[in-house]
């Protein structure tokens, strides 16, 4: 494969999709097609065949606006159907060339004004299945331009000039981990994704998977040029069937074309990519415990170092990276370090996308600039919290993040900014909460998934999640006392200093974040035996009263 | 200079002390008489840093490293006995003592266990956290041994151990977080497992979780000490 090829390949579909007058993209993502756009694409197939129209009806990963669903976006025009029954598939190939459907119009202007899009470029705009519609939209030219033209040391310089850091959640500059595991000794390395995503309510990565494979293997195959690996591996949870579908169509169609396999564009760069599946384990995401369990082991994380750019997957130096940093490579190298150094914040560069869940209008997925301010991304992009009732929090970074009250809304998001307000950055959930959210029955919840998600390796985080949760249990209960408070806030200490893995260390900031902001939601609980949202049945208490 | 004479020197407690590159601090500390307590390391055995009592302070970070785990670098200054440091320990050793039954006035490892040990050492006076009152099965298939699960502290000794000292790999852990278990082989009953009867679990376990029927008693405690000795015999040979 040349470039020249790869242009051929692009100029082709252009071609193609020049026959046609309308293009009619369907979102058949998880959300969508949970709502029937399955049928409605066989129905709009159906209309269009029958119109004699000139009608390519295509079907697309996620567009974004998940609560609006199933949409349909009709190019050139660019118009945006939202709730669409298969029913109505007649009347959108009827006004092809008219008027638009008023009643099915969707007005989000707002909604996608502010975001920009890199990782989800090509989101709403290509067949994950077809990997020419992918290098129809620049796909793999990146990887080409690095084979032919580049050194390894170039194409590490480029990202560490972008500013890159790691999406998985630490935030580890990317470009300074691939320059270590580029300068590790040895001749065996390897390239690992981690698509083990497991925070409740965040989607951001199944979807890249689901809706732009090859935009990941791209970024994986030029990690590996740029740190001398040959060999790659994806590690996707097995709760998402159709993301390891699309990612195996993807890597078929790759090699196939000669763009993974032995000798890369007639380069002595071979680069091959291996599907492991994950069991379920939220602690696999943690990137010791992903080797422990590529290599066939219990999934448990070691103490680091050494770092797994040192000594990774069977001791060989690794490169691990989340599914939305590779996301974000092949854009990078094409536009240059300085493009995506221009975006974002001071210190973290660059867009993110979060996954919009909860209290909020507009679910779903969206892509923002980093230090956008928490409130435009709630207000404007999400349409604020539905009528009647009022903003309380909002929780980000999964289970390990904290809860951020309304008098912060107006801090620009980045890694350190989120961290100093005791949340994390995480992988980019951010569930919305209004007044009929109890903060200690959040706090509960999210201890709860942690401990029954801890792998059991060591005692803080192993016993101490347990007894959070105890703890936790007695005061939404209504039985607990301002002594267990106490002991409470003794033990979060203790599990967050002294847990081995990150699991642990982060497990208590949902209590601590919600302590903080939230504190007499507490006392309430205790000492007037009161649930201020009226959520918590202080059953125990109702019992002890009567 | 080679590297047999690379030599490394730090503090520890305010006490200088040299060592060679790739000790960990908790050996060097050992070799110069200062104490840090440890749990889930064994000398003979690979270490695994779970247990989180060896956790030291490194001047100019604000992390806690496992001192069983991690190395030793040029000019360290490394605290062992902390105000910070203490807290955590108890706090540790209250969370073993409430995740299961420690009963000691009722236990076959009364006055020689390590965890009780440890607990005095410490300085416990009290729990404060609320008991579980775990109920585990207690595992009396073995002729010559019992596993009373209900007094484990999952340092997981047993299963390196038999991994790497015997080689066998009887033991293995299932379950997660607060539910996990060690278990023979798949799950089997420890009499009717692969079990090789060598009683190296028995003696390296430190609490009275795996007993020696009849025999280990006050009159007859454990003794985990011929590891190492095991080991220099193995490397010999």
């Amino acid at each position: 494969m040349t470039i020249e090829e790869l242009e051929q390949i692009a100029q082709s579909v252009r071609q193609e999709n020049a026959k046609y007058d309308y293009e009619v993209n369907v979102c058949m993502d998880l959300a969508c097609a949970s709502q029937g756009s399955g049928k409605l694409k066989e129905e709009l197939e159906k209309s269009a065949a029958d119109s004699g129209k000139r009608i390519l009806v295509r079907r697309t990963g996620c567009m974004g606006p998940c609560s609006h669903g199933p949409l349909v976006r009709i190019d050139p025009e660019e118009r945006l159907y939202e709730h669409v029954p298969p029913a109505k598939a007649q009347r959108i190939v009827d006004s092809l060339g008219g008027a638009p459907i008023a009643e099915l119009q969707c007005d989000l202007n707002e909604h996608f004004e502010s975001q920009v899009r890199v990782v989800l470029e090509n989101a709403g705009y290509i067949d994950p299945e077809k990997m020419d519609d992918y290098i129809a939209r620049d796909g793999y030219k990146a990887l080409l331009t690095v084979l032919l033209e580049m050194t390894p040391g170039g194409v590490i310089h480029r990202i560490t000039e972008s500013g890159l850091r790691g999406r998985g959640g630490g935030g580890y500059p990317t470009g300074l981990k691939w320059g270590t595991v580029a300068k590790a000794a040895g001749g065996v390395k390897y390239v690992v994704c981690n698509g083990d995503e497991g925070d409740p309510g965040a989607f951001m990565d199944r979807s890249v998977m689901e809706g732009d494979p090859h935009r990941v293997l791209e970024g994986m195959a030029i990690a590996a040029y740029a740190v001398g690996a040959s060999k790659g591996f994806i590690y996707v949870r097995a709760e998402y069937p159709i993301a390891v579908s699309r990612l195996t169509t993807a890597l078929r169609e790759a090699r196939r074309r000669g763009l993974l396999g032995n000798n890369i564009a007639n380069t002595p760069f071979s680069f091959d990519v291996e599907i492991r599946l994950g069991a379920g384990a939220f602690v696999c995401g943690e990137e010791t415990a992903l080797i422990a369990s590529i290599e066939g082991k219990r999934g448990t994380p070691r103490t680091r170092p050494p770092y797994p750019a040192s000594s990774g997957l069977w001791g060989k130096p690794t490169l691990i990276n989340n599914v939305e940093t590779f996301a974000n490579i092949a854009p990078i190298v094409r536009n240059g370090g300085k493009w995506f150094h221009d975006m974002g914040s001071e210190r973290s560069k660059g867009t993110k996308v979060f996954a919009l869940t909860g209290k909020i209008a507009n679910t779903g997925l969206v892509e923002v600039p980093m230090g956008i301010k928490l409130r435009e991304i709630i207000e404007k992009i999400g349409g604020g919290v539905p009528e009647g009732h009022t903003f309380k929090a909002v929780q980000t970074g999964g289970p390990s993040g904290g809860c951020i009250p309304a008098e912060m809304l107006d801090v620009g998001v980045s890694y350190d900014a989120l961290l100093k307000m005791g949340s994390i950055m995480g992988s980019g959930g951010m569930i919305v909460m209004d007044d009929s959210s109890c903060m200690v029955n959040v706090a509960r919840f999210f201890v709860e998934f942690c401990m029954t998600e801890s792998c059991g390796k060591c005692i803080p985080c192993r016993a101490g999640t347990a007894q959070m949760h105890t703890l936790l249990t007695r005061i939404s209960n209504g039985t607990g006392t301002l002594e267990d408070l106490e002991l409470l806030e003794d033990l979060c200490v203790t599990v967050k200093e002294a847990s081995l893995c990150g699991l642990g260390q982060t497990a208590p900031n949902p209590v601590l974040s919600t302590l903080k902001y939230f504190r007499n939601e507490y006392i309430e609980h205790i000492v007037n035996k009161r649930c201020p949202a009226g959520v918590c049945g202080m059953e125990a208490a109702a019992e002890v009263l009567a | 200079m080679s590297a047999e004479n690379d030599v490394r020197t730090l503090t520890i407690d305010e006490q200088e002390v040299s060592a060679r590159p790739g000790q960990t601090i908790l050996e060097v500390a050992r070799e110069n008489g200062i104490n840090i307590p440890t749990l889930c390391h064994l000398d003979g055995l690979s270490d695994v840093g779970a247990c989180r009592l060896c956790l030291v302070e490194i001047k100019g970070s604000n992390k806690l490293l496992p001192a069983c785990v991690a190395t030793v670098q040029e000019g360290m200054e490394v605290s062992t006995d902390t105000e910070r440091l203490r807290r955590h320990r108890r706090t540790i050793l209250e969370l073993l003592f409430a995740e299961r039954n420690h009963v000691c006035s009722v236990c076959v490892s009364n006055g020689h266990c390590e965890l009780q040990a440890m607990a005095q050492e410490q300085g416990l006076t009290h729990v404060r956290l609320p008991y579980r009152y775990a109920k585990f099965d207690v595992d009396a298939s073995h002729d010559r041994f019992t596993a009373d699960h209900n007094r484990c502290i999952l340092c997981l000794r047993c299963v390196r151990a038999c991994a790497e000292i015997e080689g066998a790999h009887v033991w293995d852990v299932m379950g997660r977080g607060i539910d996990c278990l060690v278990i023979t082989d798949l799950h089997e009953q420890w009499g009717n497992s692969t079990c090789t009867r060598c009683g190296k679990c028995v003696q390296v376990c430190p609490t009275g979780a795996l007993f020696e029927k009849s025999k280990i008693g006050t009159e007859r405690p454990k003794d985990p000490q011929f590891l190492p000795y095991l080991n220099l015999m193995r490397e010999a040979q």
